[in-house]
């Protein structure tokens, strides 16, 4: 159990404290990370299933590793090579693989919703592991921590997150997660790609880069997807470039200094970031992937880890 | 116990520990870890009468046995893991483990399967403040400070000024059956 609940889908749901309880407990999982021997026992005989019915190479690794490293088995399904292809429904494919008796299920999907909906029907825990343009739960705890272990705390620091902010469903666990810490949000991008009245989560909406980032503690990046492009949202990778994007000169420019650059990967060198920038002093986004297997591994232990059945010492 | 008992009882731990450290030949190789979070304290109290002793400082560090527990149910929330903190390589060195009450005997052997995955050790002993018995796994203390013939069902609390307490205490609670 995170807090009071059995599932991980949307930090919406999170209170403050239910954050932090699970950022308390990656800077314990990141230690073990560090470690010769990189696995414990706590989740033997354990099993988590990855169900990913959208492409992902970071973020299935990352559960499956975080799931090793507590000693659980993690099997992984794909969409392209399973029943899907013949038909299957959502929750019929969640219904048989929970019948193989998990202990937790990972879903990605491109629908919105569709962990929850899996949530009815299943009894073991589910954790999103991104949904359409809803939310990326675990994606969010990762870039909390990664800003909170660098600059020591959220509270009262000042947080960019640049691109298309619509179609992000990092952009959206991040808003539900970072003002709960303490954090100032202010969004960016083009118009095309801003929610209309995303003010009401409590955050400010700017059109121009440099404003944005000026005085800016933390910057996330958000990946600008290829499908967007030629749309009616952004002409060319090229204008996007020039008015959205971060290169060497306008980090060095308008970022303070120590500033921190997150991207939730994969990159568009070039694109929303310049490799200079991805690669440069201000860049965290390594960091941002060994947090995710801590985050990840202390959602897991939470929700699959349980009471000890006595105190005794 | 009262704190003239306890601060008597961690000099004449730390004598022994160090009389055996010097007829084992390791001395210079000895360690000292607490086991989270009763053993931490006594740890560092531990350290500085070795310290005295045998006229250096040994390493010191902290284990947090939570990820280790065997006794983890498919109910209710997961305990809380607190920082384990090992600086020093373990390899070869002889450790000193550290706690404040040997019960069942079920926190040593998780901190011991813990111990050995930072590497191997060349001999563990177990301190602990006190020995209350009832034990449920073969392990037994090297040191123990006192053994009191505490029933099951009764709890030991160790009390300790670095805690917050007035003063050092240990107190049995609750009735005998």
């Amino acid at each position: 159990m995170i807090g009071r609940h059995k599932h991980c889908i949307a930090l919406e749901d999170f209170s403050r404290e239910e954050l932090l309880q699970v950022l308390d407990l990656a800077v314990s999982m990141k230690e073990v990370l560090r470690r010769p021997i990189k696995k414990v026992p706590s989740l033997r005989g354990k099993s988590v299933v990855n169900l990913f019915f959208e492409a992902s190479t970071r973020t299935r690794s990352s559960f499956e590793i975080a799931a090793k490293v507590l000693s659980a088995d993690a099997l992984n399904w794909t969409s392209a090579s399973s029943s899907v292809t013949k038909g299957e429904t959502l929750i019929d494919t969640a219904r048989n693989l929970e019948a193989m008796r998990p202990d937790v299920l990972v879903i990605r999907h491109s629908a919105s919703g569709a962990p929850r909906l899996v949530a009815e029907h299943v009894g073991c825990s589910v954790v999103s592991a991104g949904d359409g343009a809803h939310e990326h739960p675990s994606q969010g705890l990762l870039d909390c921590f990664t800003v909170r272990e660098r600059l020591g705390t959220l509270e009262g620091k000042t947080l960019a997150i640049v691109g298309d902010v619509s179609h992000s469903r990092v952009a959206r666990s991040d808003l539900h997660a970072f003002p709960k810490l303490g954090a100032r949000v202010r969004l960016c991008g083009p118009p095309t790609m801003m929610p209309a009245g995303v003010e009401r989560m409590g955050c400010t909406v700017h059109h121009d880069l440099r404003g944005a980032l000026e005085g800016a503690d933390a910057v996330i990046m958000l990946r600008i997807q290829h499908e967007r492009i030629g749309d009616p949202l952004i002409p060319t990778t090229r204008e996007y470039s020039k008015l959205w994007g971060l290169n060497a000169k306008k980090a060095a420019d308008w970022l303070k200094p120590g500033a921190l650059v997150l991207h939730p990967g994969p990159i568009n060198r070039g694109v929303e970031l310049a490799p200079e920038v991805a690669d440069g002093p201000f860049s965290v986004i390594l960091d941002q992937v060994e947090n995710g297997v801590a985050v990840r591994m202390a959602i897991l232990y939470l929700l699959a880890g349980g009471e000890p059945a006595e105190a005794k010492a | 116990m009262n704190a003239s008992d306890i601060g008597e009882a961690v000099r004449r731990l730390a004598r022994e520990v160090a009389d055996r450290a010097r007829t084992a030949g390791a001395a210079d190789s000895l360690a000292i870890v607490g086991i989270r979070r009763g053993g931490v304290h006594l740890a560092a109290r531990l350290r500085a009468e070795l310290t005295r002793l045998l006229g250096h400082e040994p390493p010191v560090g902290t284990l947090d046995i939570a990820l280790y527990r065997d006794d983890l149910s498919a109910r209710g929330a997961a305990p809380v893991v607190g920082p384990t903190d090992i600086r020093f390589p373990v390899q070869g060195t002889t450790i000193l483990l550290v706690d404040d009450v040997l019960y069942t005997g079920r926190t040593v052997r998780a901190a011991l399967d813990e111990l050995v995955d930072f590497g191997r050790p060349r001999r563990v002993w177990l301190a602990v403040l006190v020995d209350r018995g009832g034990r449920e796994l073969p392990i037994a203390a090297d040191f123990a400070g006192a053994t009191l013939a505490v029933a099951d069902g009764q709890d030991v609390q160790v009390k300790l000024r670095e805690e917050g307490a007035a003063e050092d205490a240990v107190v049995v609670t609750g009735r005998k059956p």
